[in-house]
């Protein structure tokens, strides 16, 4: 499938050093978005994935305002982003 | 007991006057050491894991006199409490923390690196409604990484006093200790600004926070920072497990090596002591009491504390120097496949030392069913306690011979660990699809930029863990020494051991372990071993002693000469799994306040070890061992 730059996708789907910014979140499980939320990710952060696990590529790892956050690629998959 | 009755005995001789401020922020920025260099560390601790996490208390006079109470609480982002030790800096903050007075004033610290990501937990602290005063910590760290703060136009902006603060040197530390002079008399009078309210919902928290950075802090993207370059190889898929793993090999070669020495050192002191007791005090009660149980007893267990203090060395640093978040990430990939999360590593690490420890750690995992399994495997990690045992029974039946490059006696030792750890993951596994299905695991953790460990914080961290341990041989084994000695003496030893109390219990246990090749004296052993598992060493040694029908000679040669093969790797396969410890079901009632996942815990572990004492046993006799 050929992805417009402009349509959402989710952190999970960054590739290694790949860039985006954060333009929503999937809002089907609220907690897991307030403790999102809380560790620092928000709308119209860029964010670039870094790191990923030996297995399934999971966790991985993201670049967030000069912090590294480490977290699972479900819960990765409740941020939506556009790749730069 | 204990825990909470540490921390309040620190409140018993607070000056009246002191402001009582406590310390809010994130992990990892910075809160202990300011809270070490403030207090010089005299503070009460009620715990022991590898991070804060009850809360510590000190006291300190700021150069005008005027006395602090100072509260260090465990780090924590919003205000939600996901956690247990979150919910404790919570409740601390908003004053319902159980005999604890709310605090007047609040110190939020910030890694200043972090003000971007941070900063709407700031604005939502204001809501609290205490005077706050936001301490921007490791301003030279942030500068070397291009970020440049206008403190003045975020003290503007945000409305709150504004410090910038190197909290591990002395003149880092004196722009916030002038600053407190005026503050916390302020503060104390109640004259002190409190923060106007803030929006309540994350999203314009955080609008408000971009908007607020972007007039204040400016940053110069840099190319690579010393963490970043590290973390390409520490962060690897591959190079960071294997070199994970050459880390755990070496500390636990280090652990039991490094250690030799000075547990020779303590042994030889307490034969010392109980040579010197025996040529002192006449023949009798007294000096048995003293000599057999006390001296004996206790000093079988603090002949451990080199192997806690090594453990704990290595963890700490781990910990302070930033790695052991990243221990997390390397591990979470597979404990997912038991559906844990790599958060229970450190619980699980610190459980090798002891599980107290390790449960107690529990609490910084945030899914209660997580805790909950992680809490239910630890005892399965080689703690301290069985080492005894397994250095006894190998030394005993185990040939000396290599294979290969490596010695036997230490190949089955290693498998013993291994076998322990393969079935906590296989217990996890199984918890996690019944008792505690439902539950979706997750990770979300902030990996912190690499840091020197502070020396005098490392140093403070070390003395508190090795304190604990040595509170608890006054407060659990002490104790259970003068029982021990007491069943193993009376009514009458005339006829050996089965004369005595210890001796009829024992009896009554016996039929139940003949089965898995068990004989008298191990399960007269096994009572004692209830108050730890060492003790089972040194109640054997005591029973063979105590007994005339045996024959004298160091314990080995005597287990060489009662026991089977078969009988010592049943002893071993027990030991695996040793359901019996006082002071692990007793610290998972706490932590799970009530006696059902204690009861659980001992019922499946004793299922386990009888089992498995069994197979070994009867598989052994089966091929003529």
């Amino acid at each position: 499938m050929i992805q417009d730059s402009q349509t959402p996708i989710t952190l999970r789907d960054l590739a290694k050093h790949e860039k985006a910014v954060i333009c929503g979140f999937d809002l089907s499980d609220a907690e897991l978005v307030t403790r999102l939320r809380e560790i620092g990710f928000a709308e119209g952060d860029p964010v670039e994935a870094l790191h990923f696990g030996l297995f399934g590529r999971n966790p991985m790892s993201v670049r967030l305002n000069g912090a590294l956050i480490a977290l699972r690629r479900s819960e990765a998959q409740a941020i939506l982003v556009k790749a730069l | 007991m204990g825990d909470s009755a540490i921390s309040s005995a620190a409140t018993a001789d607070v000056n009246e006057v002191s402001a009582r401020l406590a310390l809010l922020g994130a992990p990892n920025c910075g809160k202990t050491s300011l809270f070490n260099a403030l207090t010089g560390g005299r503070a009460k601790v009620a715990n022991y894991p590898g991070v804060t996490v009850e809360y510590r208390k000190g006291k300190f006079a700021l150069p005008n006199g005027q006395g602090i109470e100072l509260l260090d609480l465990p780090g924590v982002y919003g205000d939600c409490g996901h956690s247990m030790d979150e919910r404790v800096a919570i409740d601390a903050v908003r004053g319902n923390l159980e005999g604890e007075r709310r605090p007047d004033g609040l110190i939020f610290m910030m890694d200043a690196s972090h003000i971007t990501t941070h900063l709407h937990n700031v604005l939502q602290a204001k809501n609290y409604g205490l005077p706050m005063v936001l301490v921007l910590n490791m301003m030279d760290m942030a500068a070397r990484d291009g970020i440049d703060i206008d403190v003045n136009q975020l003290e503007a902006l945000l409305g709150i006093p504004v410090i910038s603060c190197v909290a591990v040197r002395a003149s880092g530390r004196a722009h916030l200790l002038d600053f407190l002079q005026d503050w916390a008399g302020d503060v104390l009078h109640g004259s002190a600004a409190k923060p106007e309210p803030e929006a309540d919902t994350l999203k314009d928290l955080q609008a408000k926070a971009r908007q607020i950075t972007g007039g204040a802090v400016s940053r110069i993207e840099q190319a690579e920072t010393f963490t970043q370059r590290i973390d390409k190889i520490v962060l690897h898929p591959v190079f960071g497990i294997l070199i994970l793993a050459g880390l755990l090999v070496f500390m636990f070669q280090a652990v039991y090596w490094w250690s030799g020495p000075f547990m020779d050192a303590i042994e030889g002191g307490f034969a010392w002591l109980q040579g010197r007791v025996d040529a002192i005090l006449p023949n009798g009660w007294v000096k048995s009491l003293i000599s057999d149980g006390i001296i004996a007893g206790v000093g079988s267990v603090l002949i451990f504390l080199p192997q806690i203090v090594i453990l704990f060395a290595f963890i700490l640093l781990l910990e302070a120097s930033g790695y052991m978040a990243r221990a997390a990430f390397l591990v979470d990939t597979l404990m997912a496949k038991v559906g844990l999360n790599g958060r229970a590593f450190i619980p699980l690490l610190s459980s090798f030392a002891c599980a107290i420890p390790g449960i107690m750690a529990a609490r910084t995992i945030e899914q209660e069913r997580d805790r909950l399994t992680t809490i239910l495997i630890a005892p399965l990690m080689t703690c301290a306690a069985r080492w005894p045992v397994y250095i006894m029974i190998i030394g005993a039946f185990i040939p000396n011979t290599k294979v290969g490059v490596l010695g036997l006696q230490g190949l089955v030792a290693f498998g013993l660990v291994v076998v322990g750890i393969v079935f906590a993951m296989i217990m996890a596994f199984i918890f996690k699809r019944t008792l505690m299905k439902g539950a979706k695991s997750t990770l979300l953790i902030e990996l912190p930029s690499y840091k020197m460990p502070v020396f005098k914080d490392y140093l403070m961290g070390l003395w508190e863990r090795a304190k604990i341990f040595i509170n608890r041989a006054g407060r659990i084994i002490l104790p259970a020494s003068i029982i021990i000695w007491f069943l193993a003496s009376y009514p009458t030893k005339d006829d050996g051991i089965a004369g005595t109390f210890a001796g009829m219990i024992g009896g009554v246990i016996e039929p139940i372990l003949k089965p898995i090749g068990f004989n008298l004296e191990i399960a007269i052993s096994l009572i004692p071993g209830m108050a730890a598992r060492e003790v089972v060493v040194g109640a054997l040694a005591t029973i063979y002693a105590l007994d005339s029908e045996a024959i004298d000679g160091p314990i080995r040669e005597v287990l060489q000469n009662s026991w089977s093969l078969p009988t010592a790797l049943a002893f071993l396969a027990w030991f695996v799994f040793a359901p019996q410890c006082l002071s692990t079901l007793a610290i998972m009632k706490k932590e799970t306040n009530g006696w059902k996942w204690p009861l659980f815990a001992f019922a499946y572990l004793f299922g386990l070890a009888y089992v498995a004492a069994g197979l070994t046993y009867h598989t052994a006799r089966a091929f003529g061992l």
